[in-house]
């Protein structure tokens, strides 16, 4: 890992999306320092995943102005997979089922992606347990089909394994409290915590509060309509628990949903 | 997705496509004749009822007319063809004998290291003839029989004699007649009762002559609970004109038997690839049929179980894969003679780059064969807006007591999908891979181990050079 603390790695300018000819960011602009935990909420429809999408490079959404720095690179450049390699991980809100793929199969090929040499078949063993140990995952999941057949709960559960075991520089947590109990929010948090303090970035979308009462957040930012419209501390996200998000004006009223 | 086109890429992944300067013993001239009939025969010292066999099936082939329903076979030029291509004197029993080019070629193909790793026996054909043939001792004591099916014929005669042209007659379709007419070496395999042989059998086929025809001939006999596991594969060298692959294989389950018989099928794409393929089985007997259709021009191949007695069981598992210029029409025909008989088909096909794969199935249920159940779930996947995929399922039911089922489903590569897995680091050619083997992975996990690695390379290199 190449980013010290302090430093920002990820930083976002300005930046536009289009989705199929409609605005959906209209100039978002956030900075994301290694080793901080950042909290982006907003309503329902607010282009929260659209930034996650975007800033992964999903080919669905146009960037038509702005810019993305990730570690000093120009990220906009970069296809899908470059940029995953240069560090960044997306946990999707709604991640794709890969039938016949067996889940330990394809993150070791994810992580050989990433790594100089390969991992020996054991080695990448030991420490795909170990990952599963810490989130609580019944062993026989490593052989079971990417996603398919998933419950929610599962879905989220695996893509924290993946970030376990990728070890980005950036993590993009879209929602991954959307489907989670009480005890699977715990265990997902907890994992994510394990993995903060050092270098890791992590922006946390959500909906709702509850999941910062367990990741605690060192920004919170909120989204309206394709906009970060205010940022404060972790108070921010507790004030938006009690008052919802009406304050920011009638485009937020699709919140419950 | 942001797919660059893929004809910018344009890489040749066929990693087989050489071919070597050999000096064949014997090549017959260009086209066939009686002539050339008789030629084969006596060249081969075989008995005048193998002679009749031969002539009656020419005649056979000269009045029947080409088959139209399939794929389009009207580039076959039969006048252009070599019928018989004699590349050595004699068969090498020790590898060391196989002459020095021809083990070259093996040795590229990676054949007797193949054998030395896990397989009970093996056998080469190389153009017309079988260049090599070896058997585990232990087998041999048991009493199982692993010959090219020259050898058998002339070593085991009675035997050869009493099924030869059974299963499949030598007027059955206009190839199967060609392949009795001139066919050339190919497998004899011979189980006894009881023996089970736990690890596969392999043969290997090679053309490497331009304009040849390879019609290799294989006999299986499973006496009552034995088993065994047959695999072959199938490479040529890449020429500017077409080859004809005309293969015939006729297998005998008997009582509680079980036969496995595994294809994996990589000629290049100038080969017409049009095989006859049919098993009987008697009670309580298994044939399976795996086949893997990577490879030629034109594939036209519908491997076929006919349940004959209560308790019989058929499965045919194929995978097509289909790339630009290439089509595959494979299947699958179960016919059921008995009551309480039961088959499965599975068919994955993929398509790209213009390539097109069809699923043609006939599912046969004859009167009072009562109780029987037929299922059969065909999938395609297609790589791009180009390819193609159709399905053709026939059913002809004639008993009202079945269970049939059949399930056919087509999808796309998605977006989604390949944004997933490239968000995890994978380049666009690995995460195509890997949805591709996750598709035919029900198919791939039925193989032997090295099959399946093989298998999943060769899908690999198939996905090389398909997108940007
Ligand atoms: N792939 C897409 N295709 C069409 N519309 C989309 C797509 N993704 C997002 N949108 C639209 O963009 C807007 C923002 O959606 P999204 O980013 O998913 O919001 P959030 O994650 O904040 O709920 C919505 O109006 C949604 O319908
Ligand atoms: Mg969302």
């Amino acid at each position: 890992m190449t980013a010290t603390n302090g430093q920002t790695t990820l930083s976002i300018r300005d930046l536009h999306v289009s989705v199929e000819d409609a605005e959906i960011l209209r100039g978002v602009t956030l900075d994301i320092p290694a080793g901080e935990v950042h909290a982006l909420m907003g309503p329902n429809g607010s282009g929260k995943s659209t930034l996650a999408n975007a800033l992964m490079g999903h080919p669905a959404y146009d960037v038509t102005a702005g810019q993305v720095h990730f570690k000093g690179q120009d990220v906009l450049e970069l296809e899908t997979d470059e940029r995953a390699r240069l560090g960044m991980f997306l946990a999707f809100q709604y991640p794709a089922e890969i039938p016949g793929v067996r889940v330990a199969s394809f993150l070791r090929l994810a992580l050989n992606a990433r790594r100089e040499t390969e991992i020996s078949v054991m080695a990448f063993r030991r420490l795909l347990m170990e990952k599963m140990q810490m989130l609580r995952m019944d062993p026989k999941f490593a052989s079971r089909y990417l996603n398919e057949g998933f419950s929610g709960g599962e879905k989220k559960r695996n893509e924290i394994l993946q970030l376990a075991v990728l070890e980005p520089e950036l993590a993009i947590l879209d929602e991954t409290d959307s489907g989670l109990d009480i005890d699977a929010l715990r265990i997902v948090a907890d994992g994510v915590n394990r993995l903060r303090g050092s270098d890791l970035g992590v922006l946390v979308i959500t909906h709702y509060q509850r999941l910062l009462n367990y990741i605690e957040p060192d920004r919170v930012h909120v989204l309206i309509d394709g906009r970060v419209v205010e940022s404060g501390g972790k108070e921010l996200a507790e004030r938006l628990e009690a008052e919802g998000y009406e304050r920011y004006g009638a485009a937020a009223a699709s919140e419950d949903a | 997705m942001a797919v660059k086109d893929i004809d910018q890429v344009g890489l040749d992944t066929y990693k087989f496509g050489f071919h070597d300067d050999i000096q064949p013993v014997y090549t017959s001239p260009k086209g066939l004749s009686e002539d050339i009939v008789r030629e084969i025969s006596r060249q081969k010292d075989e008995p005048a009822w193998m002679l009749d066999f031969r002539l009656e099936a020419l005649r056979q082939f000269e009045r029947k007319a080409m088959p139209t329903w399939g794929a389009d076979l009207s580039r076959i030029d039969f006048d252009a063809i070599h019928y018989y291509i004699r590349p050595q004197d004699r068969q090498a029993r020790s590898w060391d004998d196989v002459p020095e080019d021809i083990k070259s070629t093996f040795d590229k193909l990676g054949i007797p290291e193949a054998e030395r790793k896990f397989l009970a026996g093996v056998g080469a054909q190389y153009d017309s003839e079988v260049v090599y043939h070896s058997i585990r001792d232990d087998l041999e004591e048991q009493g199982v029989i692993f010959l090219d099916m020259d050898s058998g014929l002339r070593e085991h005669e009675d035997i050869v004699r009493d099924y030869f042209g059974t299963v499949i007659p030598n007027g059955d379709n206009k190839f199967a007649a060609l392949n009795s007419a001139v066919w050339s070496g190919g497998s004899f395999v011979y189980v006894p009762e009881g023996v089970r042989v736990e690890i596969p059998l392999q043969a290997y086929f090679r053309i490497n002559a331009e304009n040849m025809g390879q019609f290799e001939r294989t006999l299986i006999i499973v006496e009552p609970g034995a088993y065994v596991h047959y695999v072959e594969g199938c490479t040529a060298p890449v020429y500017a004109t077409d080859s004809l692959h005309s293969a015939v294989v006729e297998i005998i389950v008997k009582e509680g038997g079980r036969c496995r018989y595994t294809t994996i099928q990589n000629w290049s794409t100038d080969v017409f690839n049009l095989v006859t393929k049919r098993a009987v089985a008697y009670r309580d007997a298994t044939m399976e049929w795996v086949d893997g259709n990577l490879g030629s021009k034109v594939t036209m191949k519908y491997p076929a179980v006919y349940l004959m007695e209560p308790g019989a069981h058929g499965e045919v598992l194929s995978i097509a894969f289909a790339g630009e210029d290439q089509h595959q029409d494979a299947g699958a025909k179960m016919v059921h003679a008995a009551p309480d008989t039961s088959s499965l088909i599975t068919s994955k096909s993929i398509s790209r780059k213009g390539g097109r794969t069809a699923y043609r199935g006939y599912v046969q249920v004859m009167p009072e064969a009562e109780r029987c159940r037929s299922n059969v779930e065909c999938d395609a996947l297609l790589i791009d807006d180009r390819s193609r995929s159709d399905t053709y399922p026939y059913m002809d039911i004639e008993e009202s007591d079945v269970a049939i089922q059949h399930e056919a489903t087509v999808s796309k590569v998605s977006d989604q999908q390949l944004f997933y897995l490239m968000s995890r680091g994978l380049t666009q050619e690995q995460a195509m891979a890997m949805v591709v083997s996750g598709f035919i992975e029900p198919i791939v996990k039925e193989l032997p181990m090295e099959y399946a690695v093989e298998m999943n390379r060769l899908i690999e290199l198939q996905m090389e050079g398909s997108i940007g």
